[in-house]
């Protein structure tokens, strides 16, 4: 019997696991294939981390970007899903098998994988969001990156107007550079309005070491508010939806990254420093339909380039116009040149020194 | 019940499985005819299919026999995982920080990652043989506790990669890959160029990692079945009781199990860093190496041999699996589903059982009719 009992319960933990390993989704991915076109029809594949494509930002984002081609350009989308970081390299391998022509690799943390890949098949062409390989891109790699610092700063120089308490908080994922470009940039928007103000906020700051644990941004968050900040940024993947749930539970003011993420609370999410990579992604895949493959380039994706990167467009539904005013004129200096964004601490000091 | 009826009734279940899988994803509007056959082609279509199988396979093989041999020494090993994670971080620790001749570094990587999940998975032995804590309960919760004790140690500033999630490579003369550098080399490159068969079979990062797992399957079937250890594990593991009654001292063996147990398991991991992964990444969630160790150690029934084919089984339809995402776009939660029943139908022979004796039955009650 208790052999039995064994058996049963072994045989529910299974399930359990194998239920459990990934994220919550439905909508199968593409139907209606019309294959009408098969000669010319581009086929483009992207391999996701583990966040999977209903992640609600990053590879969604991107999956987002592709959709769109799909339907406007006409090319063959096609995705696969990493569970472990084990699987980056058989997935790429998966996508080579089925004759892609450009195969995307989401995230920094597929790095690694995508460069192996590249050294590997010469004549297959790959593409990576947020990492250069600077002067050592492979011929058959374009890399995909985003002047994050740029919306942020923008969102700290509203947060600076918008804080009552004069105590501003920000939340990060992983340090790193990507990360990094968020916390400064959206530092020095906030001391840029202070200066403008003629006050002193202070800035509290903390990293999740996590890009999906929901609890621990919530925990985070509360303690920021606790703490006397009445406005948090994220920039830490699903870790951020625990800090708009705490901001909507205190009745306090978020700051959304990557998507427009007003929708999550309506009420409390002020604005949000977008970086569109779906838009990244679809101009990558144009300029492919148009026979032009930036090879061996870097592009870098900033507030002059078209939308990429911007604060969100609902941000008029809290913000007043004023500051929205003037948050445009800083946009223009930004592309102007005449105001540099810092991105990393080293920048940062300086940008301080100089105000 | 004898040997070949066992194997006869894994291969029926493993036919249920395929079945009650193709229904689901009949339901969910694909055609399994085309989805079995994708998978059938994405493991033995081409050598490189099959060297990803085993290289996919190996670490499952060896938290297969993990479980397997806890199970046979009466003790239920859930903490293959957290065993698991522990052994790859020694192992990365060991790879990285020591600088050691080639062989040896690597010997002296996976022994260090053995130990450290001997160590491991004897804490919950010990817990069990001196405070009667179930161990069940135990290696959860060490699994969690290994989880982010690891990515604590990933995210040491000398050992933390910069801009990675994950921490820094072990070094090259710590790698188990075979042919590592010869591969990608010149001469490598030009040979393999000749050798399509070659290039192919060698183009994943093969590993010893598969030869070391059939050496310890080939030595804990030994050790259960030819030695006084196992002699006595195992009598553990049948009735404490009269083991106890015999003379054997059952807490020392449940302490013993438990770290044989962990050790395999850290080996696994320690494998997979040495001879694919390379390093330790920072981890969100179990990555499910202990979980599917369970699986393959029941598709097996505890059998450490057996659970060479588990392990290929199992590594084979998670490989072939994730083909059918970008060639027919079934999302990974229906692959997911099918791959469950397929094990739900496995870990169940006794569902074979009934509905064999169910069809005995019913022929001998239309013989009655027949003779009347």
């Amino acid at each position: 019997m208790k052999k039995k009992l064994l058996a049963l319960l072994l045989a529910g933990v299974l399930v359990f696991s194998l239920a459990a390993c990934s994220g919550s989704s439905d909508q199968p991915a593409d139907e209606n294939g019309d294959e009408t076109s098969t000669e010319e029809q581009l086929k483009i594949g992207m391999v996701t981390d583990e966040g999977g494509v209903h992640d609600q930002s990053f590879n969604q984002s991107a999956w987002e970007g592709l959709q769109k081609a799909e339907e406007e350009l006409g090319i063959k989308a096609s995705y696969v899903e990493s569970k472990q970081d084990g699987d980056f390299a058989p997935n790429f391998e998966t996508m080579l098998e089925a004759d892609n022509d450009l195969i995307w690799g989401i995230g920094f943390k597929l790095a690694d994988a995508v460069l192996d890949a590249a050294k590997n098949n010469p004549d297959q062409r790959y593409a990576i969001v947020d990492h250069t390989y600077g002067d050592k891109t492979p011929e058959n790699v374009v890399c995909v990156m985003f002047k994050q610092e740029q919306p942020s700063f923008l969102v700290g120089y509203i947060a600076a107007h918008m804080t009552e308490a004069n105590n501003v908080g920000f939340v990060g994922g992983i340090e790193g550079d990507i990360i990094w470009a968020f916390d400064y940039g959206y530092q020095a928007g906030v001391q840029y309005a202070a200066k403008e103000l003629g006050k002193e906020i202070k800035v509290q700051r903390q990293y999740a070491e996590s890009f999906s644990d929901v609890a621990k941004g919530k925990a985070i968050a509360q303690q920021m508010y606790q703490q006397g900040a009445d406005i948090v940024f994220h920039a830490a993947g699903d870790v951020g939806t625990g800090v708009i749930e705490a901001a909507k539970e205190q009745g306090k003011w978020a700051i959304g990254v990557d998507r427009d993420q007003n929708y999550l609370a309506p009420d409390n999410v002020l604005t949000s420093a977008m970086k569109r990579v779906d838009v990244g992604v679809f101009n990558v895949v144009k300029e492919l339909v148009n026979g032009n493959f930036l090879g061996g380039q870097t592009i870098t994706y900033g507030l002059a380039d078209g939308g990429a990167v911007d604060i969100a467009p609902t941000s008029n539904k809290h913000v007043p116009q004023e500051i929205l005013d003037k948050v445009e004129e800083l946009k223009q200096k930004i592309i102007n040149g005449e105001l540099e964004v810092p991105y990393n601490e080293e920048t940062y000091k300086a940008f301080v020194d100089s105000l | 019940m004898n040997k070949g009826n066992k194997i006869v009734i894994t291969f029926i279940s493993i036919l249920f499985g395929l079945i009650v899988g193709a229904l689901a994803l009949l339901i969910a509007g694909f055609n399994p005819l085309e989805a079995y056959q994708i998978m059938f082609q994405g493991i033995f279509g081409s050598p490189k299919y099959i060297s990803w199988t085993i290289v996919r396979s190996t670490p499952l093989i060896l938290t297969g026999i993990s479980v397997a041999f806890a199970f046979k020494t009466g003790l239920f090993n859930i903490g293959a995982e957290g065993q698991y994670i522990i052994g790859s971080l020694v192992a990365t620790l060991v790879g990285y920080f020591f600088e050691l001749p080639i062989v040896i570094h690597a010997i002296v990587a996976m022994l260090a990652g053995c130990l450290a999940a001997a160590i491991w998975g004897g804490i919950a032995g010990l817990l069990k043989a001196r405070f009667g804590i179930n161990e069940v309960i135990t290696t959860i919760m060490l699994n969690w506790t290994a989880l982010y004790f690891s990515n604590y140690v990933v995210f040491w500033e000398p050992f933390k990669r910069p801009n990675r999630d994950a921490s820094q490579q072990i070094l090259d003369t710590a790698s188990i890959e075979i042919l590592e550098n010869w591969k990608v080399s010149d001469a490598g490159r030009e040979f393999l160029s000749n050798n399509q068969f070659l290039k192919d079979f060698l183009n994943p990062p093969v590993n010893f990692g598969f030869i070391i797992a059939i050496l310890v399957a080939i030595l804990v079937w030994y050790i259960l079945k030819h030695t006084t250890l196992g002699y006595q594990l195992k009598a553990v593991g049948f009735n404490r009781d009269a083991a106890e009654y015999g003379g054997i001292d059952i807490k020392k063996n449940m302490v013993v199990a438990m770290m044989i147990a962990g050790a395999i398991a850290g080996l696994a991991g320690a494998t997979q860093v040495l001879g694919v992964s390379k390093e330790t990444a920072i981890l969100t969630a179990a990555e499910g190496y202990g979980f599917d160790g369970m699986a393959v150690a029941l598709i097996a029934s505890s059998n450490p041999i057996a659970c060479i084919p588990a392990g290929l089984l199992f590594g084979g339809l998670k490989y072939a699996g994730s083909k059918l995402q970008p060639s027919i776009g079934a999302p990974l939660e229906v692959i997911n589903i099918t791959i469950g029943v397929i094990v739900f139908f496995i870990a169940m022979p006794k569902l074979i059982h009934i509905l064999q004796s169910a069809i005995s039955k019913r022929k001998r009650g239309v013989k009655v009719e027949n003779t009347k």
